[in-house]
């Protein structure tokens, strides 16, 4: 695809299809070492600051809900209502109480991306097989241990899949943050060379998204292995033996 | 008296009856009988003659509607520390994110046994299940069998006075069976624990045990416990042959297949 690309639209003369050569280009000249560094890693500071902080507060919270049973009867129906928001309405509630800077992005992208990891922990803590938790009652584990080393870890594969999820809201989050309200980041720059009719910066902004989005999939899949390995590793012998 | 004589386990009139959308449903209509210390009790009956709720009620899973279900004495309210517990279906009791040696250590972290002592005692019960060099691969690199007898090794690990087994061997192959049938009566020898096995194997049942409790179909009540008087030590091909063994066998089935 790359390539069709490259060949199809090498010497294009067309203002909204740049040859890939040149876009190519831009990347090196304005990413790389060129002035949009500064909106690449503004960005990427966001990105990482605001999916921590959903990470760590998505499990965390799921966890207290898990335990706290009357917590979790009197937030269930909000949670819901906030889970099904689509995220992007709330910036311009975000910059109203925010304003514009660095906490606004990092709170909306926190925000947004704690749901699938917060429903994802509550449902796979409370789906763990009962025989487990009976396995874990006779060999005497108090509370704190069962829901640590029995609960959290059984849960593994689902909660992972909620990070996953709230890994893409996250970086969607990082780029419409930065179009409505932003004087840097990669979509603020996308947005203002697509106005100003720079149209090869504008498709190299949007590569160095694609770019982004793949190696923090692969960074995921990496951690996940590790963290799951005895998942996958037991499902494959599950499949070998079928 | 002395706490010999305290049975390890008393039901006193057990009764469990499950509430339900389709209204109540009895598991045990009234469940009456002791095990001595050291003994190996069996418990067949049909299915749904409420095995193993009588399990769950033994191990202090669940109490009872009404009457006493006593620990060496002491009513059950919660899982006692001298109860171990093997479950039929060893891969979903078996935690699979943790190594073998891990699985078997993890009761003896919880009383907080020193780091040394908990290394040898692992290293004891994975060897007395033959399992010695296993400790540091995956529940799940190993076969049915296999998994099992790590099974029975956490639950002997903290050395507890009764060991509870529900339908464990229901799940393996008949080679496998045998071989485990024999390594749970060498491994009760060796650590003197008293057993109570739930099963639905008549022949199990005989093989096994000193005395065999016969569960009526639902409602539960016991319909007769059965003395298996068979010598010690037993073996697969001499103990199977011997015309006791068909006797009692026979006399057992016909108990299970009445109504």
């Amino acid at each position: 695809m790359f390539v069709a690309w490259w060949v199809r639209s090498a010497g294009s003369k067309s203002l909204y299809f740049p040859p890939l050569e040149s876009i190519v280009k831009a990347l090196w000249t304005q990413w790389v070492t060129g002035p949009a560094r500064a909106d690449l890693s503004s960005s990427l500071e966001h990105l990482i600051a605001g999916y921590a902080i959903a990470c760590v507060a998505g499990i965390g919270l799921g966890m207290a809900l898990w335990a706290l049973r009357y917590a979790r009867e009197a937030t269930s129906p909000y949670l819901y209502f906030l889970y099904v928001l689509p995220a992007p309405v709330l910036v311009p509630a975000a910059m109203t109480l925010f304003g514009i800077g660095f906490s606004m992005k990092v709170v909306l992208i926190a925000f947004a991306a704690l749901w699938p990891t917060l429903l994802n922990t509550l449902d796979g803590m409370r789906g763990v097989d009962a025989v487990k938790l009976d396995t874990s009652r006779v060999l005497g584990l108090p509370r704190w241990r069962n829901a640590l080393q029995v609960v959290l870890p059984a849960a593994g594969p689902q909660i992972v899949a909620g990070l996953r999820n709230s890994l893409q809201v996250a970086i969607i989050l990082m780029v419409v943050s930065e179009w409505e309200a932003s004087t840097d980041g990669i979509g603020y720059y996308i947005v203002s060379a697509q106005q100003s009719f720079d149209y090869v910066g504008m498709w190299s902004g949007i590569i160095v998204l694609a770019i982004i989005g793949v190696v923090a999939n692969l960074l995921f899949v990496v951690a996940e292995n590790r963290v799951l390995h005895w998942h996958y590793g037991a499902r494959a012998v599950e499949g070998g033996t079928r | 008296m002395t706490t010999a004589l305290v049975p390890v386990v008393s039901l006193v009139n057990v009764r469990k009856v499950y509430g339900g959308a389709a209204g109540p449903r009895t598991a045990l209509a009234d469940i009456t009988f002791d095990v001595a210390r050291g003994e190996f009790v069996c418990v067949v009956g049909p299915s749904g003659a409420g095995k193993t709720t009588l399990l769950r009620c033994l191990a202090g899973l669940m109490p009872p509607t009404s009457g006493e279900a006593l620990f060496e004495g002491t009513p059950l309210r919660c899982v006692p520390e001298g109860i171990g517990v093997v479950f039929q279906d060893y891969s979903r009791s078996l935690f699979p994110w943790l190594t073998v040696a891990r699985n078997v250590d993890l009761p003896l972290r919880v009383r907080g046994m020193g780091r040394a002592g908990r290394a040898a005692r692992v290293a004891e019960v994975l060897a007395s299940v033959g399992l010695a060099d296993a400790g540091r691969q995956y529940p799940w690199q190993l076969s049915g069998g296999m998994q099992q007898r790590v099974a029975i090794a956490r639950a002997l690990a903290y050395r507890p006075d009764l060991l509870l087994m529900d339908e464990p061997f229901a799940s393996v192959d008949a080679q496998t069976r045998f071989e485990l049938e024999d390594l749970i009566l060498r491994v009760r020898a060796d650590f003197g624990v008293t057993v109570v096995f739930v099963t639905h194997d008549i022949d199990e049942s005989v093989y096994l045990a000193d005395r065999v409790v016969v569960l009526s179909r639902s409602p539960g009540v016991v319909s007769e416990i059965v003395d298996i008087t068979l010598p010690r030590p037993r073996d697969q091909l001499a103990t199977k042959r011997d015309p006791a063994f068909a006797r009692f066998r026979e006399h057992l089935l016909s108990l299970v297949m009445t109504r």
